[in-house]
């Protein structure tokens, strides 16, 4: 009995996966509804339900995915995986209006650069006021203040230990959860509410996920001017990281 | 037919996918540069186009519009496999670093903006007859 019903949740995953996010997005509007008589918007709470059970998930399976370790929720991981996720973020260009990107074009890719050569920066202070000195540590927490893919590329190019590789994945991934959940909350006090500005916050923040999961959060209209600055983030970080940034790292810091 | 709609979608994203991946080869590096945000703008394109010609038919916007709706609890479901573990782990610097990194971008948010804002303010200003 009990197995035959967990034959039909795992071999119907992706099935089962939407009854899941269903479920959560039932919960997470009445808690907007009465919990927080709708001061908190719906989505917002129910990526932070996301982010709970994630965490749940990987604490009882010792695993990297969150709940889709879970072999039970394993259809999470179709639904949520990349795939499905950059098909959606392609899909909210249906309805963005192209003379606002193509206005903003210039700001946008200007913000890419600056939020690259900022979270660096940012990066490399913070692993220097934690006693690292060496160029290659410093690159790549630097890197992984970026996002959790420039991280280890770059430490993987340059040969940094694994246990720097590690923090600058975690780094990451805070920033990637961070905005993910403070997006919502944060957004209409940095003027997040026009085409221009999400795209100076796609380029300045560069995670996709948390960048378009806190758009979503935020203002779904927001998400296609906000998505595609930061799509182009990590493939630029990738190609800075173990070159331009790492040979300035070394003529600062020498070695 | 939806399914117009839903391969349009489809095609943009292939495309958009294959050119960031030469990009990617291009400039010598092992990722997909702008894929997505390539598949975007296309999308738009085409879009626009179809709609000026008439021929984004309703059930053709439907097959767009349902993928766009599912965005949000796909966010949710990419939430749920986020390795938040991994993240609480990764010690004080990584939490730090994550910490100052997204106050700080948040903060300059408003500044970049601002910037650009100006400059193609006063460019439309010189270039339109008012």
């Amino acid at each position: 009995m009990i197995e035959s019903v967990e034959n039909v949740l795992v071999g119907n995953g992706l099935i089962f996966g939407f009854a899941i996010v269903g479920a959560i997005m039932v919960i997470a509007y009445a808690l907007s509804k009465y919990a927080t008589r709708g001061l908190v918007h719906g989505s917002s709470i129910a990526i932070l339900l996301g982010l709970v059970l994630a965490y749940i998930g990987g604490r009882l399976t010792g695993g990297e995915n969150g709940l889709s370790d879970v072999s039970l929720f394993a259809g999470i991981s179709l639904l949520g995986g990349g795939m499905m996720r950059d098909f959606a973020i392609v899909a909210t260009a249906f309805g963005a209006d192209f003379r606002e990107i193509k206005r903003a074009g210039i700001t946008g890719i200007l913000a890419l650069v600056l939020g690259i050569l900022l979270s660096f920066t940012i990066g490399v202070v913070f692993a220097l006021m934690f006693g690292y000195t060496d160029v290659v540590s410093l690159t790549t927490i630097g890197a992984g203040a970026t996002t959790y893919i420039v991280g280890p590329v770059t430490g993987a190019a340059i040969g940094a230990s694994s246990e720097v590789i590690a923090i600058s994945i975690a780094a990451g991934l805070v920033k990637a959860i961070l905005t993910m959940a403070l997006t919502p909350f944060l957004g209409k006090y940095i003027g997040l509410d026009n085409p221009r500005s999400a795209m100076v916050f796609g380029g300045l923040l560069g995670t996709t996920s948390g960048v378009a999961g806190g758009l979503a959060a935020l203002n779904p209209k927001l998400v296609p001017y906000g998505a595609v600055t930061a799509t182009f983030y990590t493939g630029l970080g990738c190609l800075l990281g173990p070159s331009v940034l790492y040979m300035m790292m070394r003529l600062i810091f020498g070695g | 037919m939806v399914i117009y709609g839903v391969a349009i979608l489809a095609v943009c994203m292939i495309v958009g996918m294959l050119f960031g991946e030469w990009l990617g080869i291009a400039i010598g590096v092992e990722a997909n540069v702008g894929g997505v945000g390539i598949a975007m703008l296309l999308l738009i394109i085409v879009v626009d186009r179809l709609k000026m010609k008439n021929r984004l038919s309703e059930p053709t916007q439907l097959g767009l519009g349902f993928w766009n709706a599912m965005y949000i609890p796909i966010v949710v479901a990419m939430a749920a496999n986020q390795n938040v573990v991994a993240a609480i782990d990764g010690g004080p610097l990584a939490i730090v670093t994550g910490i100052a990194v997204v106050i700080i971008s948040f903060l300059a948010v408003p500044l970049v903006s601002r910037i650009g804002k100006g400059k193609s303010e006063s460019i439309d200003e010189g270039g339109r007859p008012l």
